[in-house]
């Protein structure tokens, strides 16, 4: 008690909370640690740590480095618990911890899944995993031939292995879990696979699985009951996750949760998106085909469906849905209101009252001509009659591209600037529909896509977006598309990465670059920042080209196709003369 | 005389020209045989053996039909989902001149067959055997291995890269001579 007093005052003393701020219980103090990808439940990526500020970042240097022994898409966070790194390689899915409170982090234990090789056949793009995440002692993390496993965190030995997915109908694992109420919450991938997506709880004490909650199909599947209640009529009624296709298109259709969840414990409810419905070409599925290219908000206890909202109905293009959401509180035109932010695949940064679904505002934030806008009163994306594809019809200068203004690269949202950081790509492209057969277990897309850059040339950006205001405060051309994700710090600094292999660091404030370090390759990871056993800040990047985007360097592709990884490599022609293959951990700390 | 020996002539130039290649429209659907007829390596210890070369290979690889035939498939057997047009995408690129398995029509009827560990399917049982050595002889031809007067020479869809029969041969592509 005589230790908290002070502390009590002091809190009493600090300003008065910003205007715009994720829920306390959603985002807790900062201690330092980072123990799931986002950081913390309303999925925030700051950290609260400001050793490291605008006017010292310049002094940054290496602290330590490590090799991952991968040589494919690095899109892990690193996690830090007490004393330990954890970090999980892309396939064959390695964990390694690292040991911080010795000098050079050695390794202080590896496990190795062995997954099974022929899982790599239907990775859709790259091999890639997008981390792991500590609760109660253990480590949770997916393999991409569709295993959750639980490890020991102080051990590495395994505690539970629950073989979810089932490679020969084209399921892999690639997203990181969220332990949410002593559940293991897990999606798996397979878009392009016409796999049927689905989330499922496994207990985190023995992984059996407490409830599955299917992306398309009859109400019971969808975990829809009494208690959905969506906003907007057209998500209201029986079954329509089966009456939105063809006669059993549902089976084959998609609608999977590669991305990202988050939790508010107020509300007791998870968030989370659902992928693209399959195949690609739409005229082969008539129908608005619920519940793909949309956001849940679900019982983390039952799975039960709360709401609905769908960002992409019908989509055209491949815009996937899955893309993380910030949850903040805030005034919102003279209302306190409980917003989700989402910036979407489909090039809109949508404001959602979370409680009910309901669309506040969804302003693009980049060049979009796929559609001319969201009709707020519907919530329905207003689709450009002239950018529709189809069988035999060559569609050209689609922007945003299959990838979307913003594929799976998390953004960053900082409370004491009220701006939430973007990194995303600037891409258009040309599709044409085409015939397709389903044979489980190989693709089923049905679309000639070839890519370009967007407007002004560079193919991505890193932009700063005023949630209040519905516009960019600023916007950073870069080269490439920026497929790394991003963290932004109480010391105003936010940190991204690019794919010919720069580590960043730019003002929070006006983006201004303070220091670049060029890793070894390209950067496609999340950044954390963390305290170290010494007490002092650490930033750390896992950097190793790959991913859709670095596909053509990972898996060595043939720019001369401009359909090669599903059009992706016709922009990215020039870059295996930037980067090459290699996974390798880089940790910084000031002098 | 002469005006009937010239008509002679011509009439047996005519006839060559009329020279088709054979067309097997009704290719064999059973099975071709269950061995794996070729190495994946070329290290074999006490030197390199012959492989066993079978001879749909060389019926096959310079058919104009069996090649537009297997272009057609291998959109058909979403062999295009991840291979692309030959640039590669989930699987790897076919127009290069790398070959992890072996080049041979051999080998890649073997391989589409059989699979490989890595993420190849296996596609036995589902695949008429004449239809892998059609798709074995398309999967050449987007390397420049096919002769032009054989290869596909025109695309129907949005265009990936230039015509399988003006496709460069990948071994000799950016090399000097």
């Amino acid at each position: 008690m005589l230790v908290c007093a002070p502390l009590m005052a002091a809190a009493s003393e600090a300003p008065p909370a910003p205007a715009i701020s994720p829920p306390a219980a959603a985002a807790p103090p900062d201690d330092g640690q980072w123990t799931m990808p986002a950081k913390n439940y309303a999925s925030t990526r700051y950290s609260e740590l400001a050793e490291i500020n605008e006017g010292n970042v310049k002094n940054l240097q290496i602290a330590f480095t490590f090799s991952t022994g991968v040589n494919k898409g690095q899109e892990a966070a690193p996690l830090v618990v007490g004393s330990t790194m954890y970090i999980v390689t892309p396939f064959p899915n390695i964990v390694y911890a690292l040991d911080l409170s010795k000098p050079g982090a050695p390794m202080k234990w590896k496990y190795e899944p062995n997954p099974e090789p022929a899982a790599q056949g239907v990775a859709c793009c790259d091999v890639v995993t997008r981390g792991a995440a500590f609760a109660d002692g253990r480590i949770f993390f997916n393999t991409l031939d569709g295993h959750t496993i639980a490890l020991d965190a102080n051990s590495g030995q395994p505690i539970w292995n629950a073989h979810i997915g089932n490679i020969n109908i084209g399921e892999t694992i690639t997203m990181a879990p969220l332990v949410v109420k002593g559940k293991v919450l897990v999606g798996n991938s397979g878009g392009e696979m016409g796999v049927r997506g689905w989330v499922k709880a496994l207990d985190a004490g023995d992984g059996h699985v407490v409830w599955t909650a299917y992306g398309t199909g009859p109400d019971k599947d969808v975990l829809i009951g009494p208690d959905f209640k969506p906003h907007y009529d057209v998500d209201k009624g029986k079954d329509l996750g089966v009456t939105t296709w063809p006669p059993e298109a549902w089976k084959t259709g998609g609608g999977n949760m590669w991305g990202w969840i988050s939790y508010d414990p107020d509300l007791n409810l998870i968030y989370h998106g659902t992928g693209n419905p399959g195949p690609w070409n739409p005229d082969l599925r008539p129908g608005d085909n619920k519940w793909t290219s949309g956001i849940f908000a679900r019982d983390p206890d039952t799975g039960a469906a709360k709401w609905f909202y769908q960002w992409s109905p019908h989509d055209l293009h491949d815009y996937d849905g899955i893309n993380e959401q910030i949850l903040l509180d805030m005034d919102w035109q003279g209302k306190q209101r409980k917003v989700l932010v989402r910036p979407e695949r489909n090039g809109y940064l949508y404001v959602l009252d979370r409680t009910t679904g309901e669309v506040l505002s969804a302003k693009p934030f980049g060049p979009v001509n796929s559609s001319k806008g969201v009709d707020l009163k519907t919530g329905r994306l207003i689709e450009n009659p002239d950018k529709q594809t189809g069988t035999g019809k060559v569609v050209r200068d689609i922007c945003p591209t299959a990838s979307g203004l913003k594929d799976w690269q998390p953004s960053a949202f900082s409370p004491k600037t009220g701006l939430l950081y973007i990194p995303h790509n600037n891409l258009c492209m040309d599709e044409e529909g085409v015939e397709v057969n389903y044979i489980a277990g190989t693709p089923y897309v049905g679309m000639n896509v070839r890519m370009i850059p967007g407007p002004g040339g560079n193919r991505g950006a890193f932009t700063a977006w005023d949630i209040a205001a519905e516009k960019p405060a600023w916007s950073l051309k870069e080269n490439f598309p920026v497929w790394s994700g991003a963290v932004v710090t109480a010391g105003d600094v936010v940190f991204y990465g690019t794919m010919e292999g720069w580590f960043k660091a730019v003002s929070a404030k006006t983006g201004d670059l303070l220091w670049q370090f060029k890793t070894s390759s390209g950067i496609i990871g999340q950044p954390i920042t963390y305290r170290g056993p010494d007490g002092h800040q650490y930033v750390a990047i896992l950097s190793g080209v790959g991913g859709w985007a670095g596909a053509i360097v990972s898996g060595d592709l043939d720019p001369r196709d401009a359909t090669a990884a599903l059009g992706f490599v016709n922009a990215m022609k020039d870059l295996k003369n930037a980067t090459t293959a290699g996974g390798t951990l880089y940790v910084f700390r000031l002098p | 005389m002469r005006p009937a020996v010239v008509m002679l002539l011509l009439a047996g130039l005519a006839l060559a020209a009329c020279q088709r290649e054979e067309r097997d429209t009704r290719p064999q659907s059973a099975l071709g045989s269950g061995e794996q007829p070729t190495p994946v390596t070329t290290l074999e210890p006490g030197g390199q053996r012959p492989s066993p070369s079978d001879n749909k290979a060389a019926s096959f690889e310079a058919n104009a039909f069996h090649l537009s035939e297997g272009k057609r498939l291998f959109g058909w057997f979403n062999c295009s989902g991840c291979h692309a047009n030959g640039g590669g995408g989930m699987g790897p690129a076919l127009m290069d001149e790398k070959w992890i398995y072996g080049s041979s029509m051999e080998s890649i009827h073997a391989t589409i067959r059989d699979g490989r560990p890595n993420g190849m399917p296996s596609f036995r049982d589902m695949i008429p055997d004449d239809q892998i050595w059609e798709l074995a002889a398309f999967v050449r031809s987007l390397s420049g291995n096919a002769p032009s007067a054989a290869a596909p020479s025109r695309d129907d869809d949005m265009m990936a890269h230039p015509s399988e029969n003006r496709m460069p041969n990948a071994a000799t592509l950016g090399k000097s001579p």
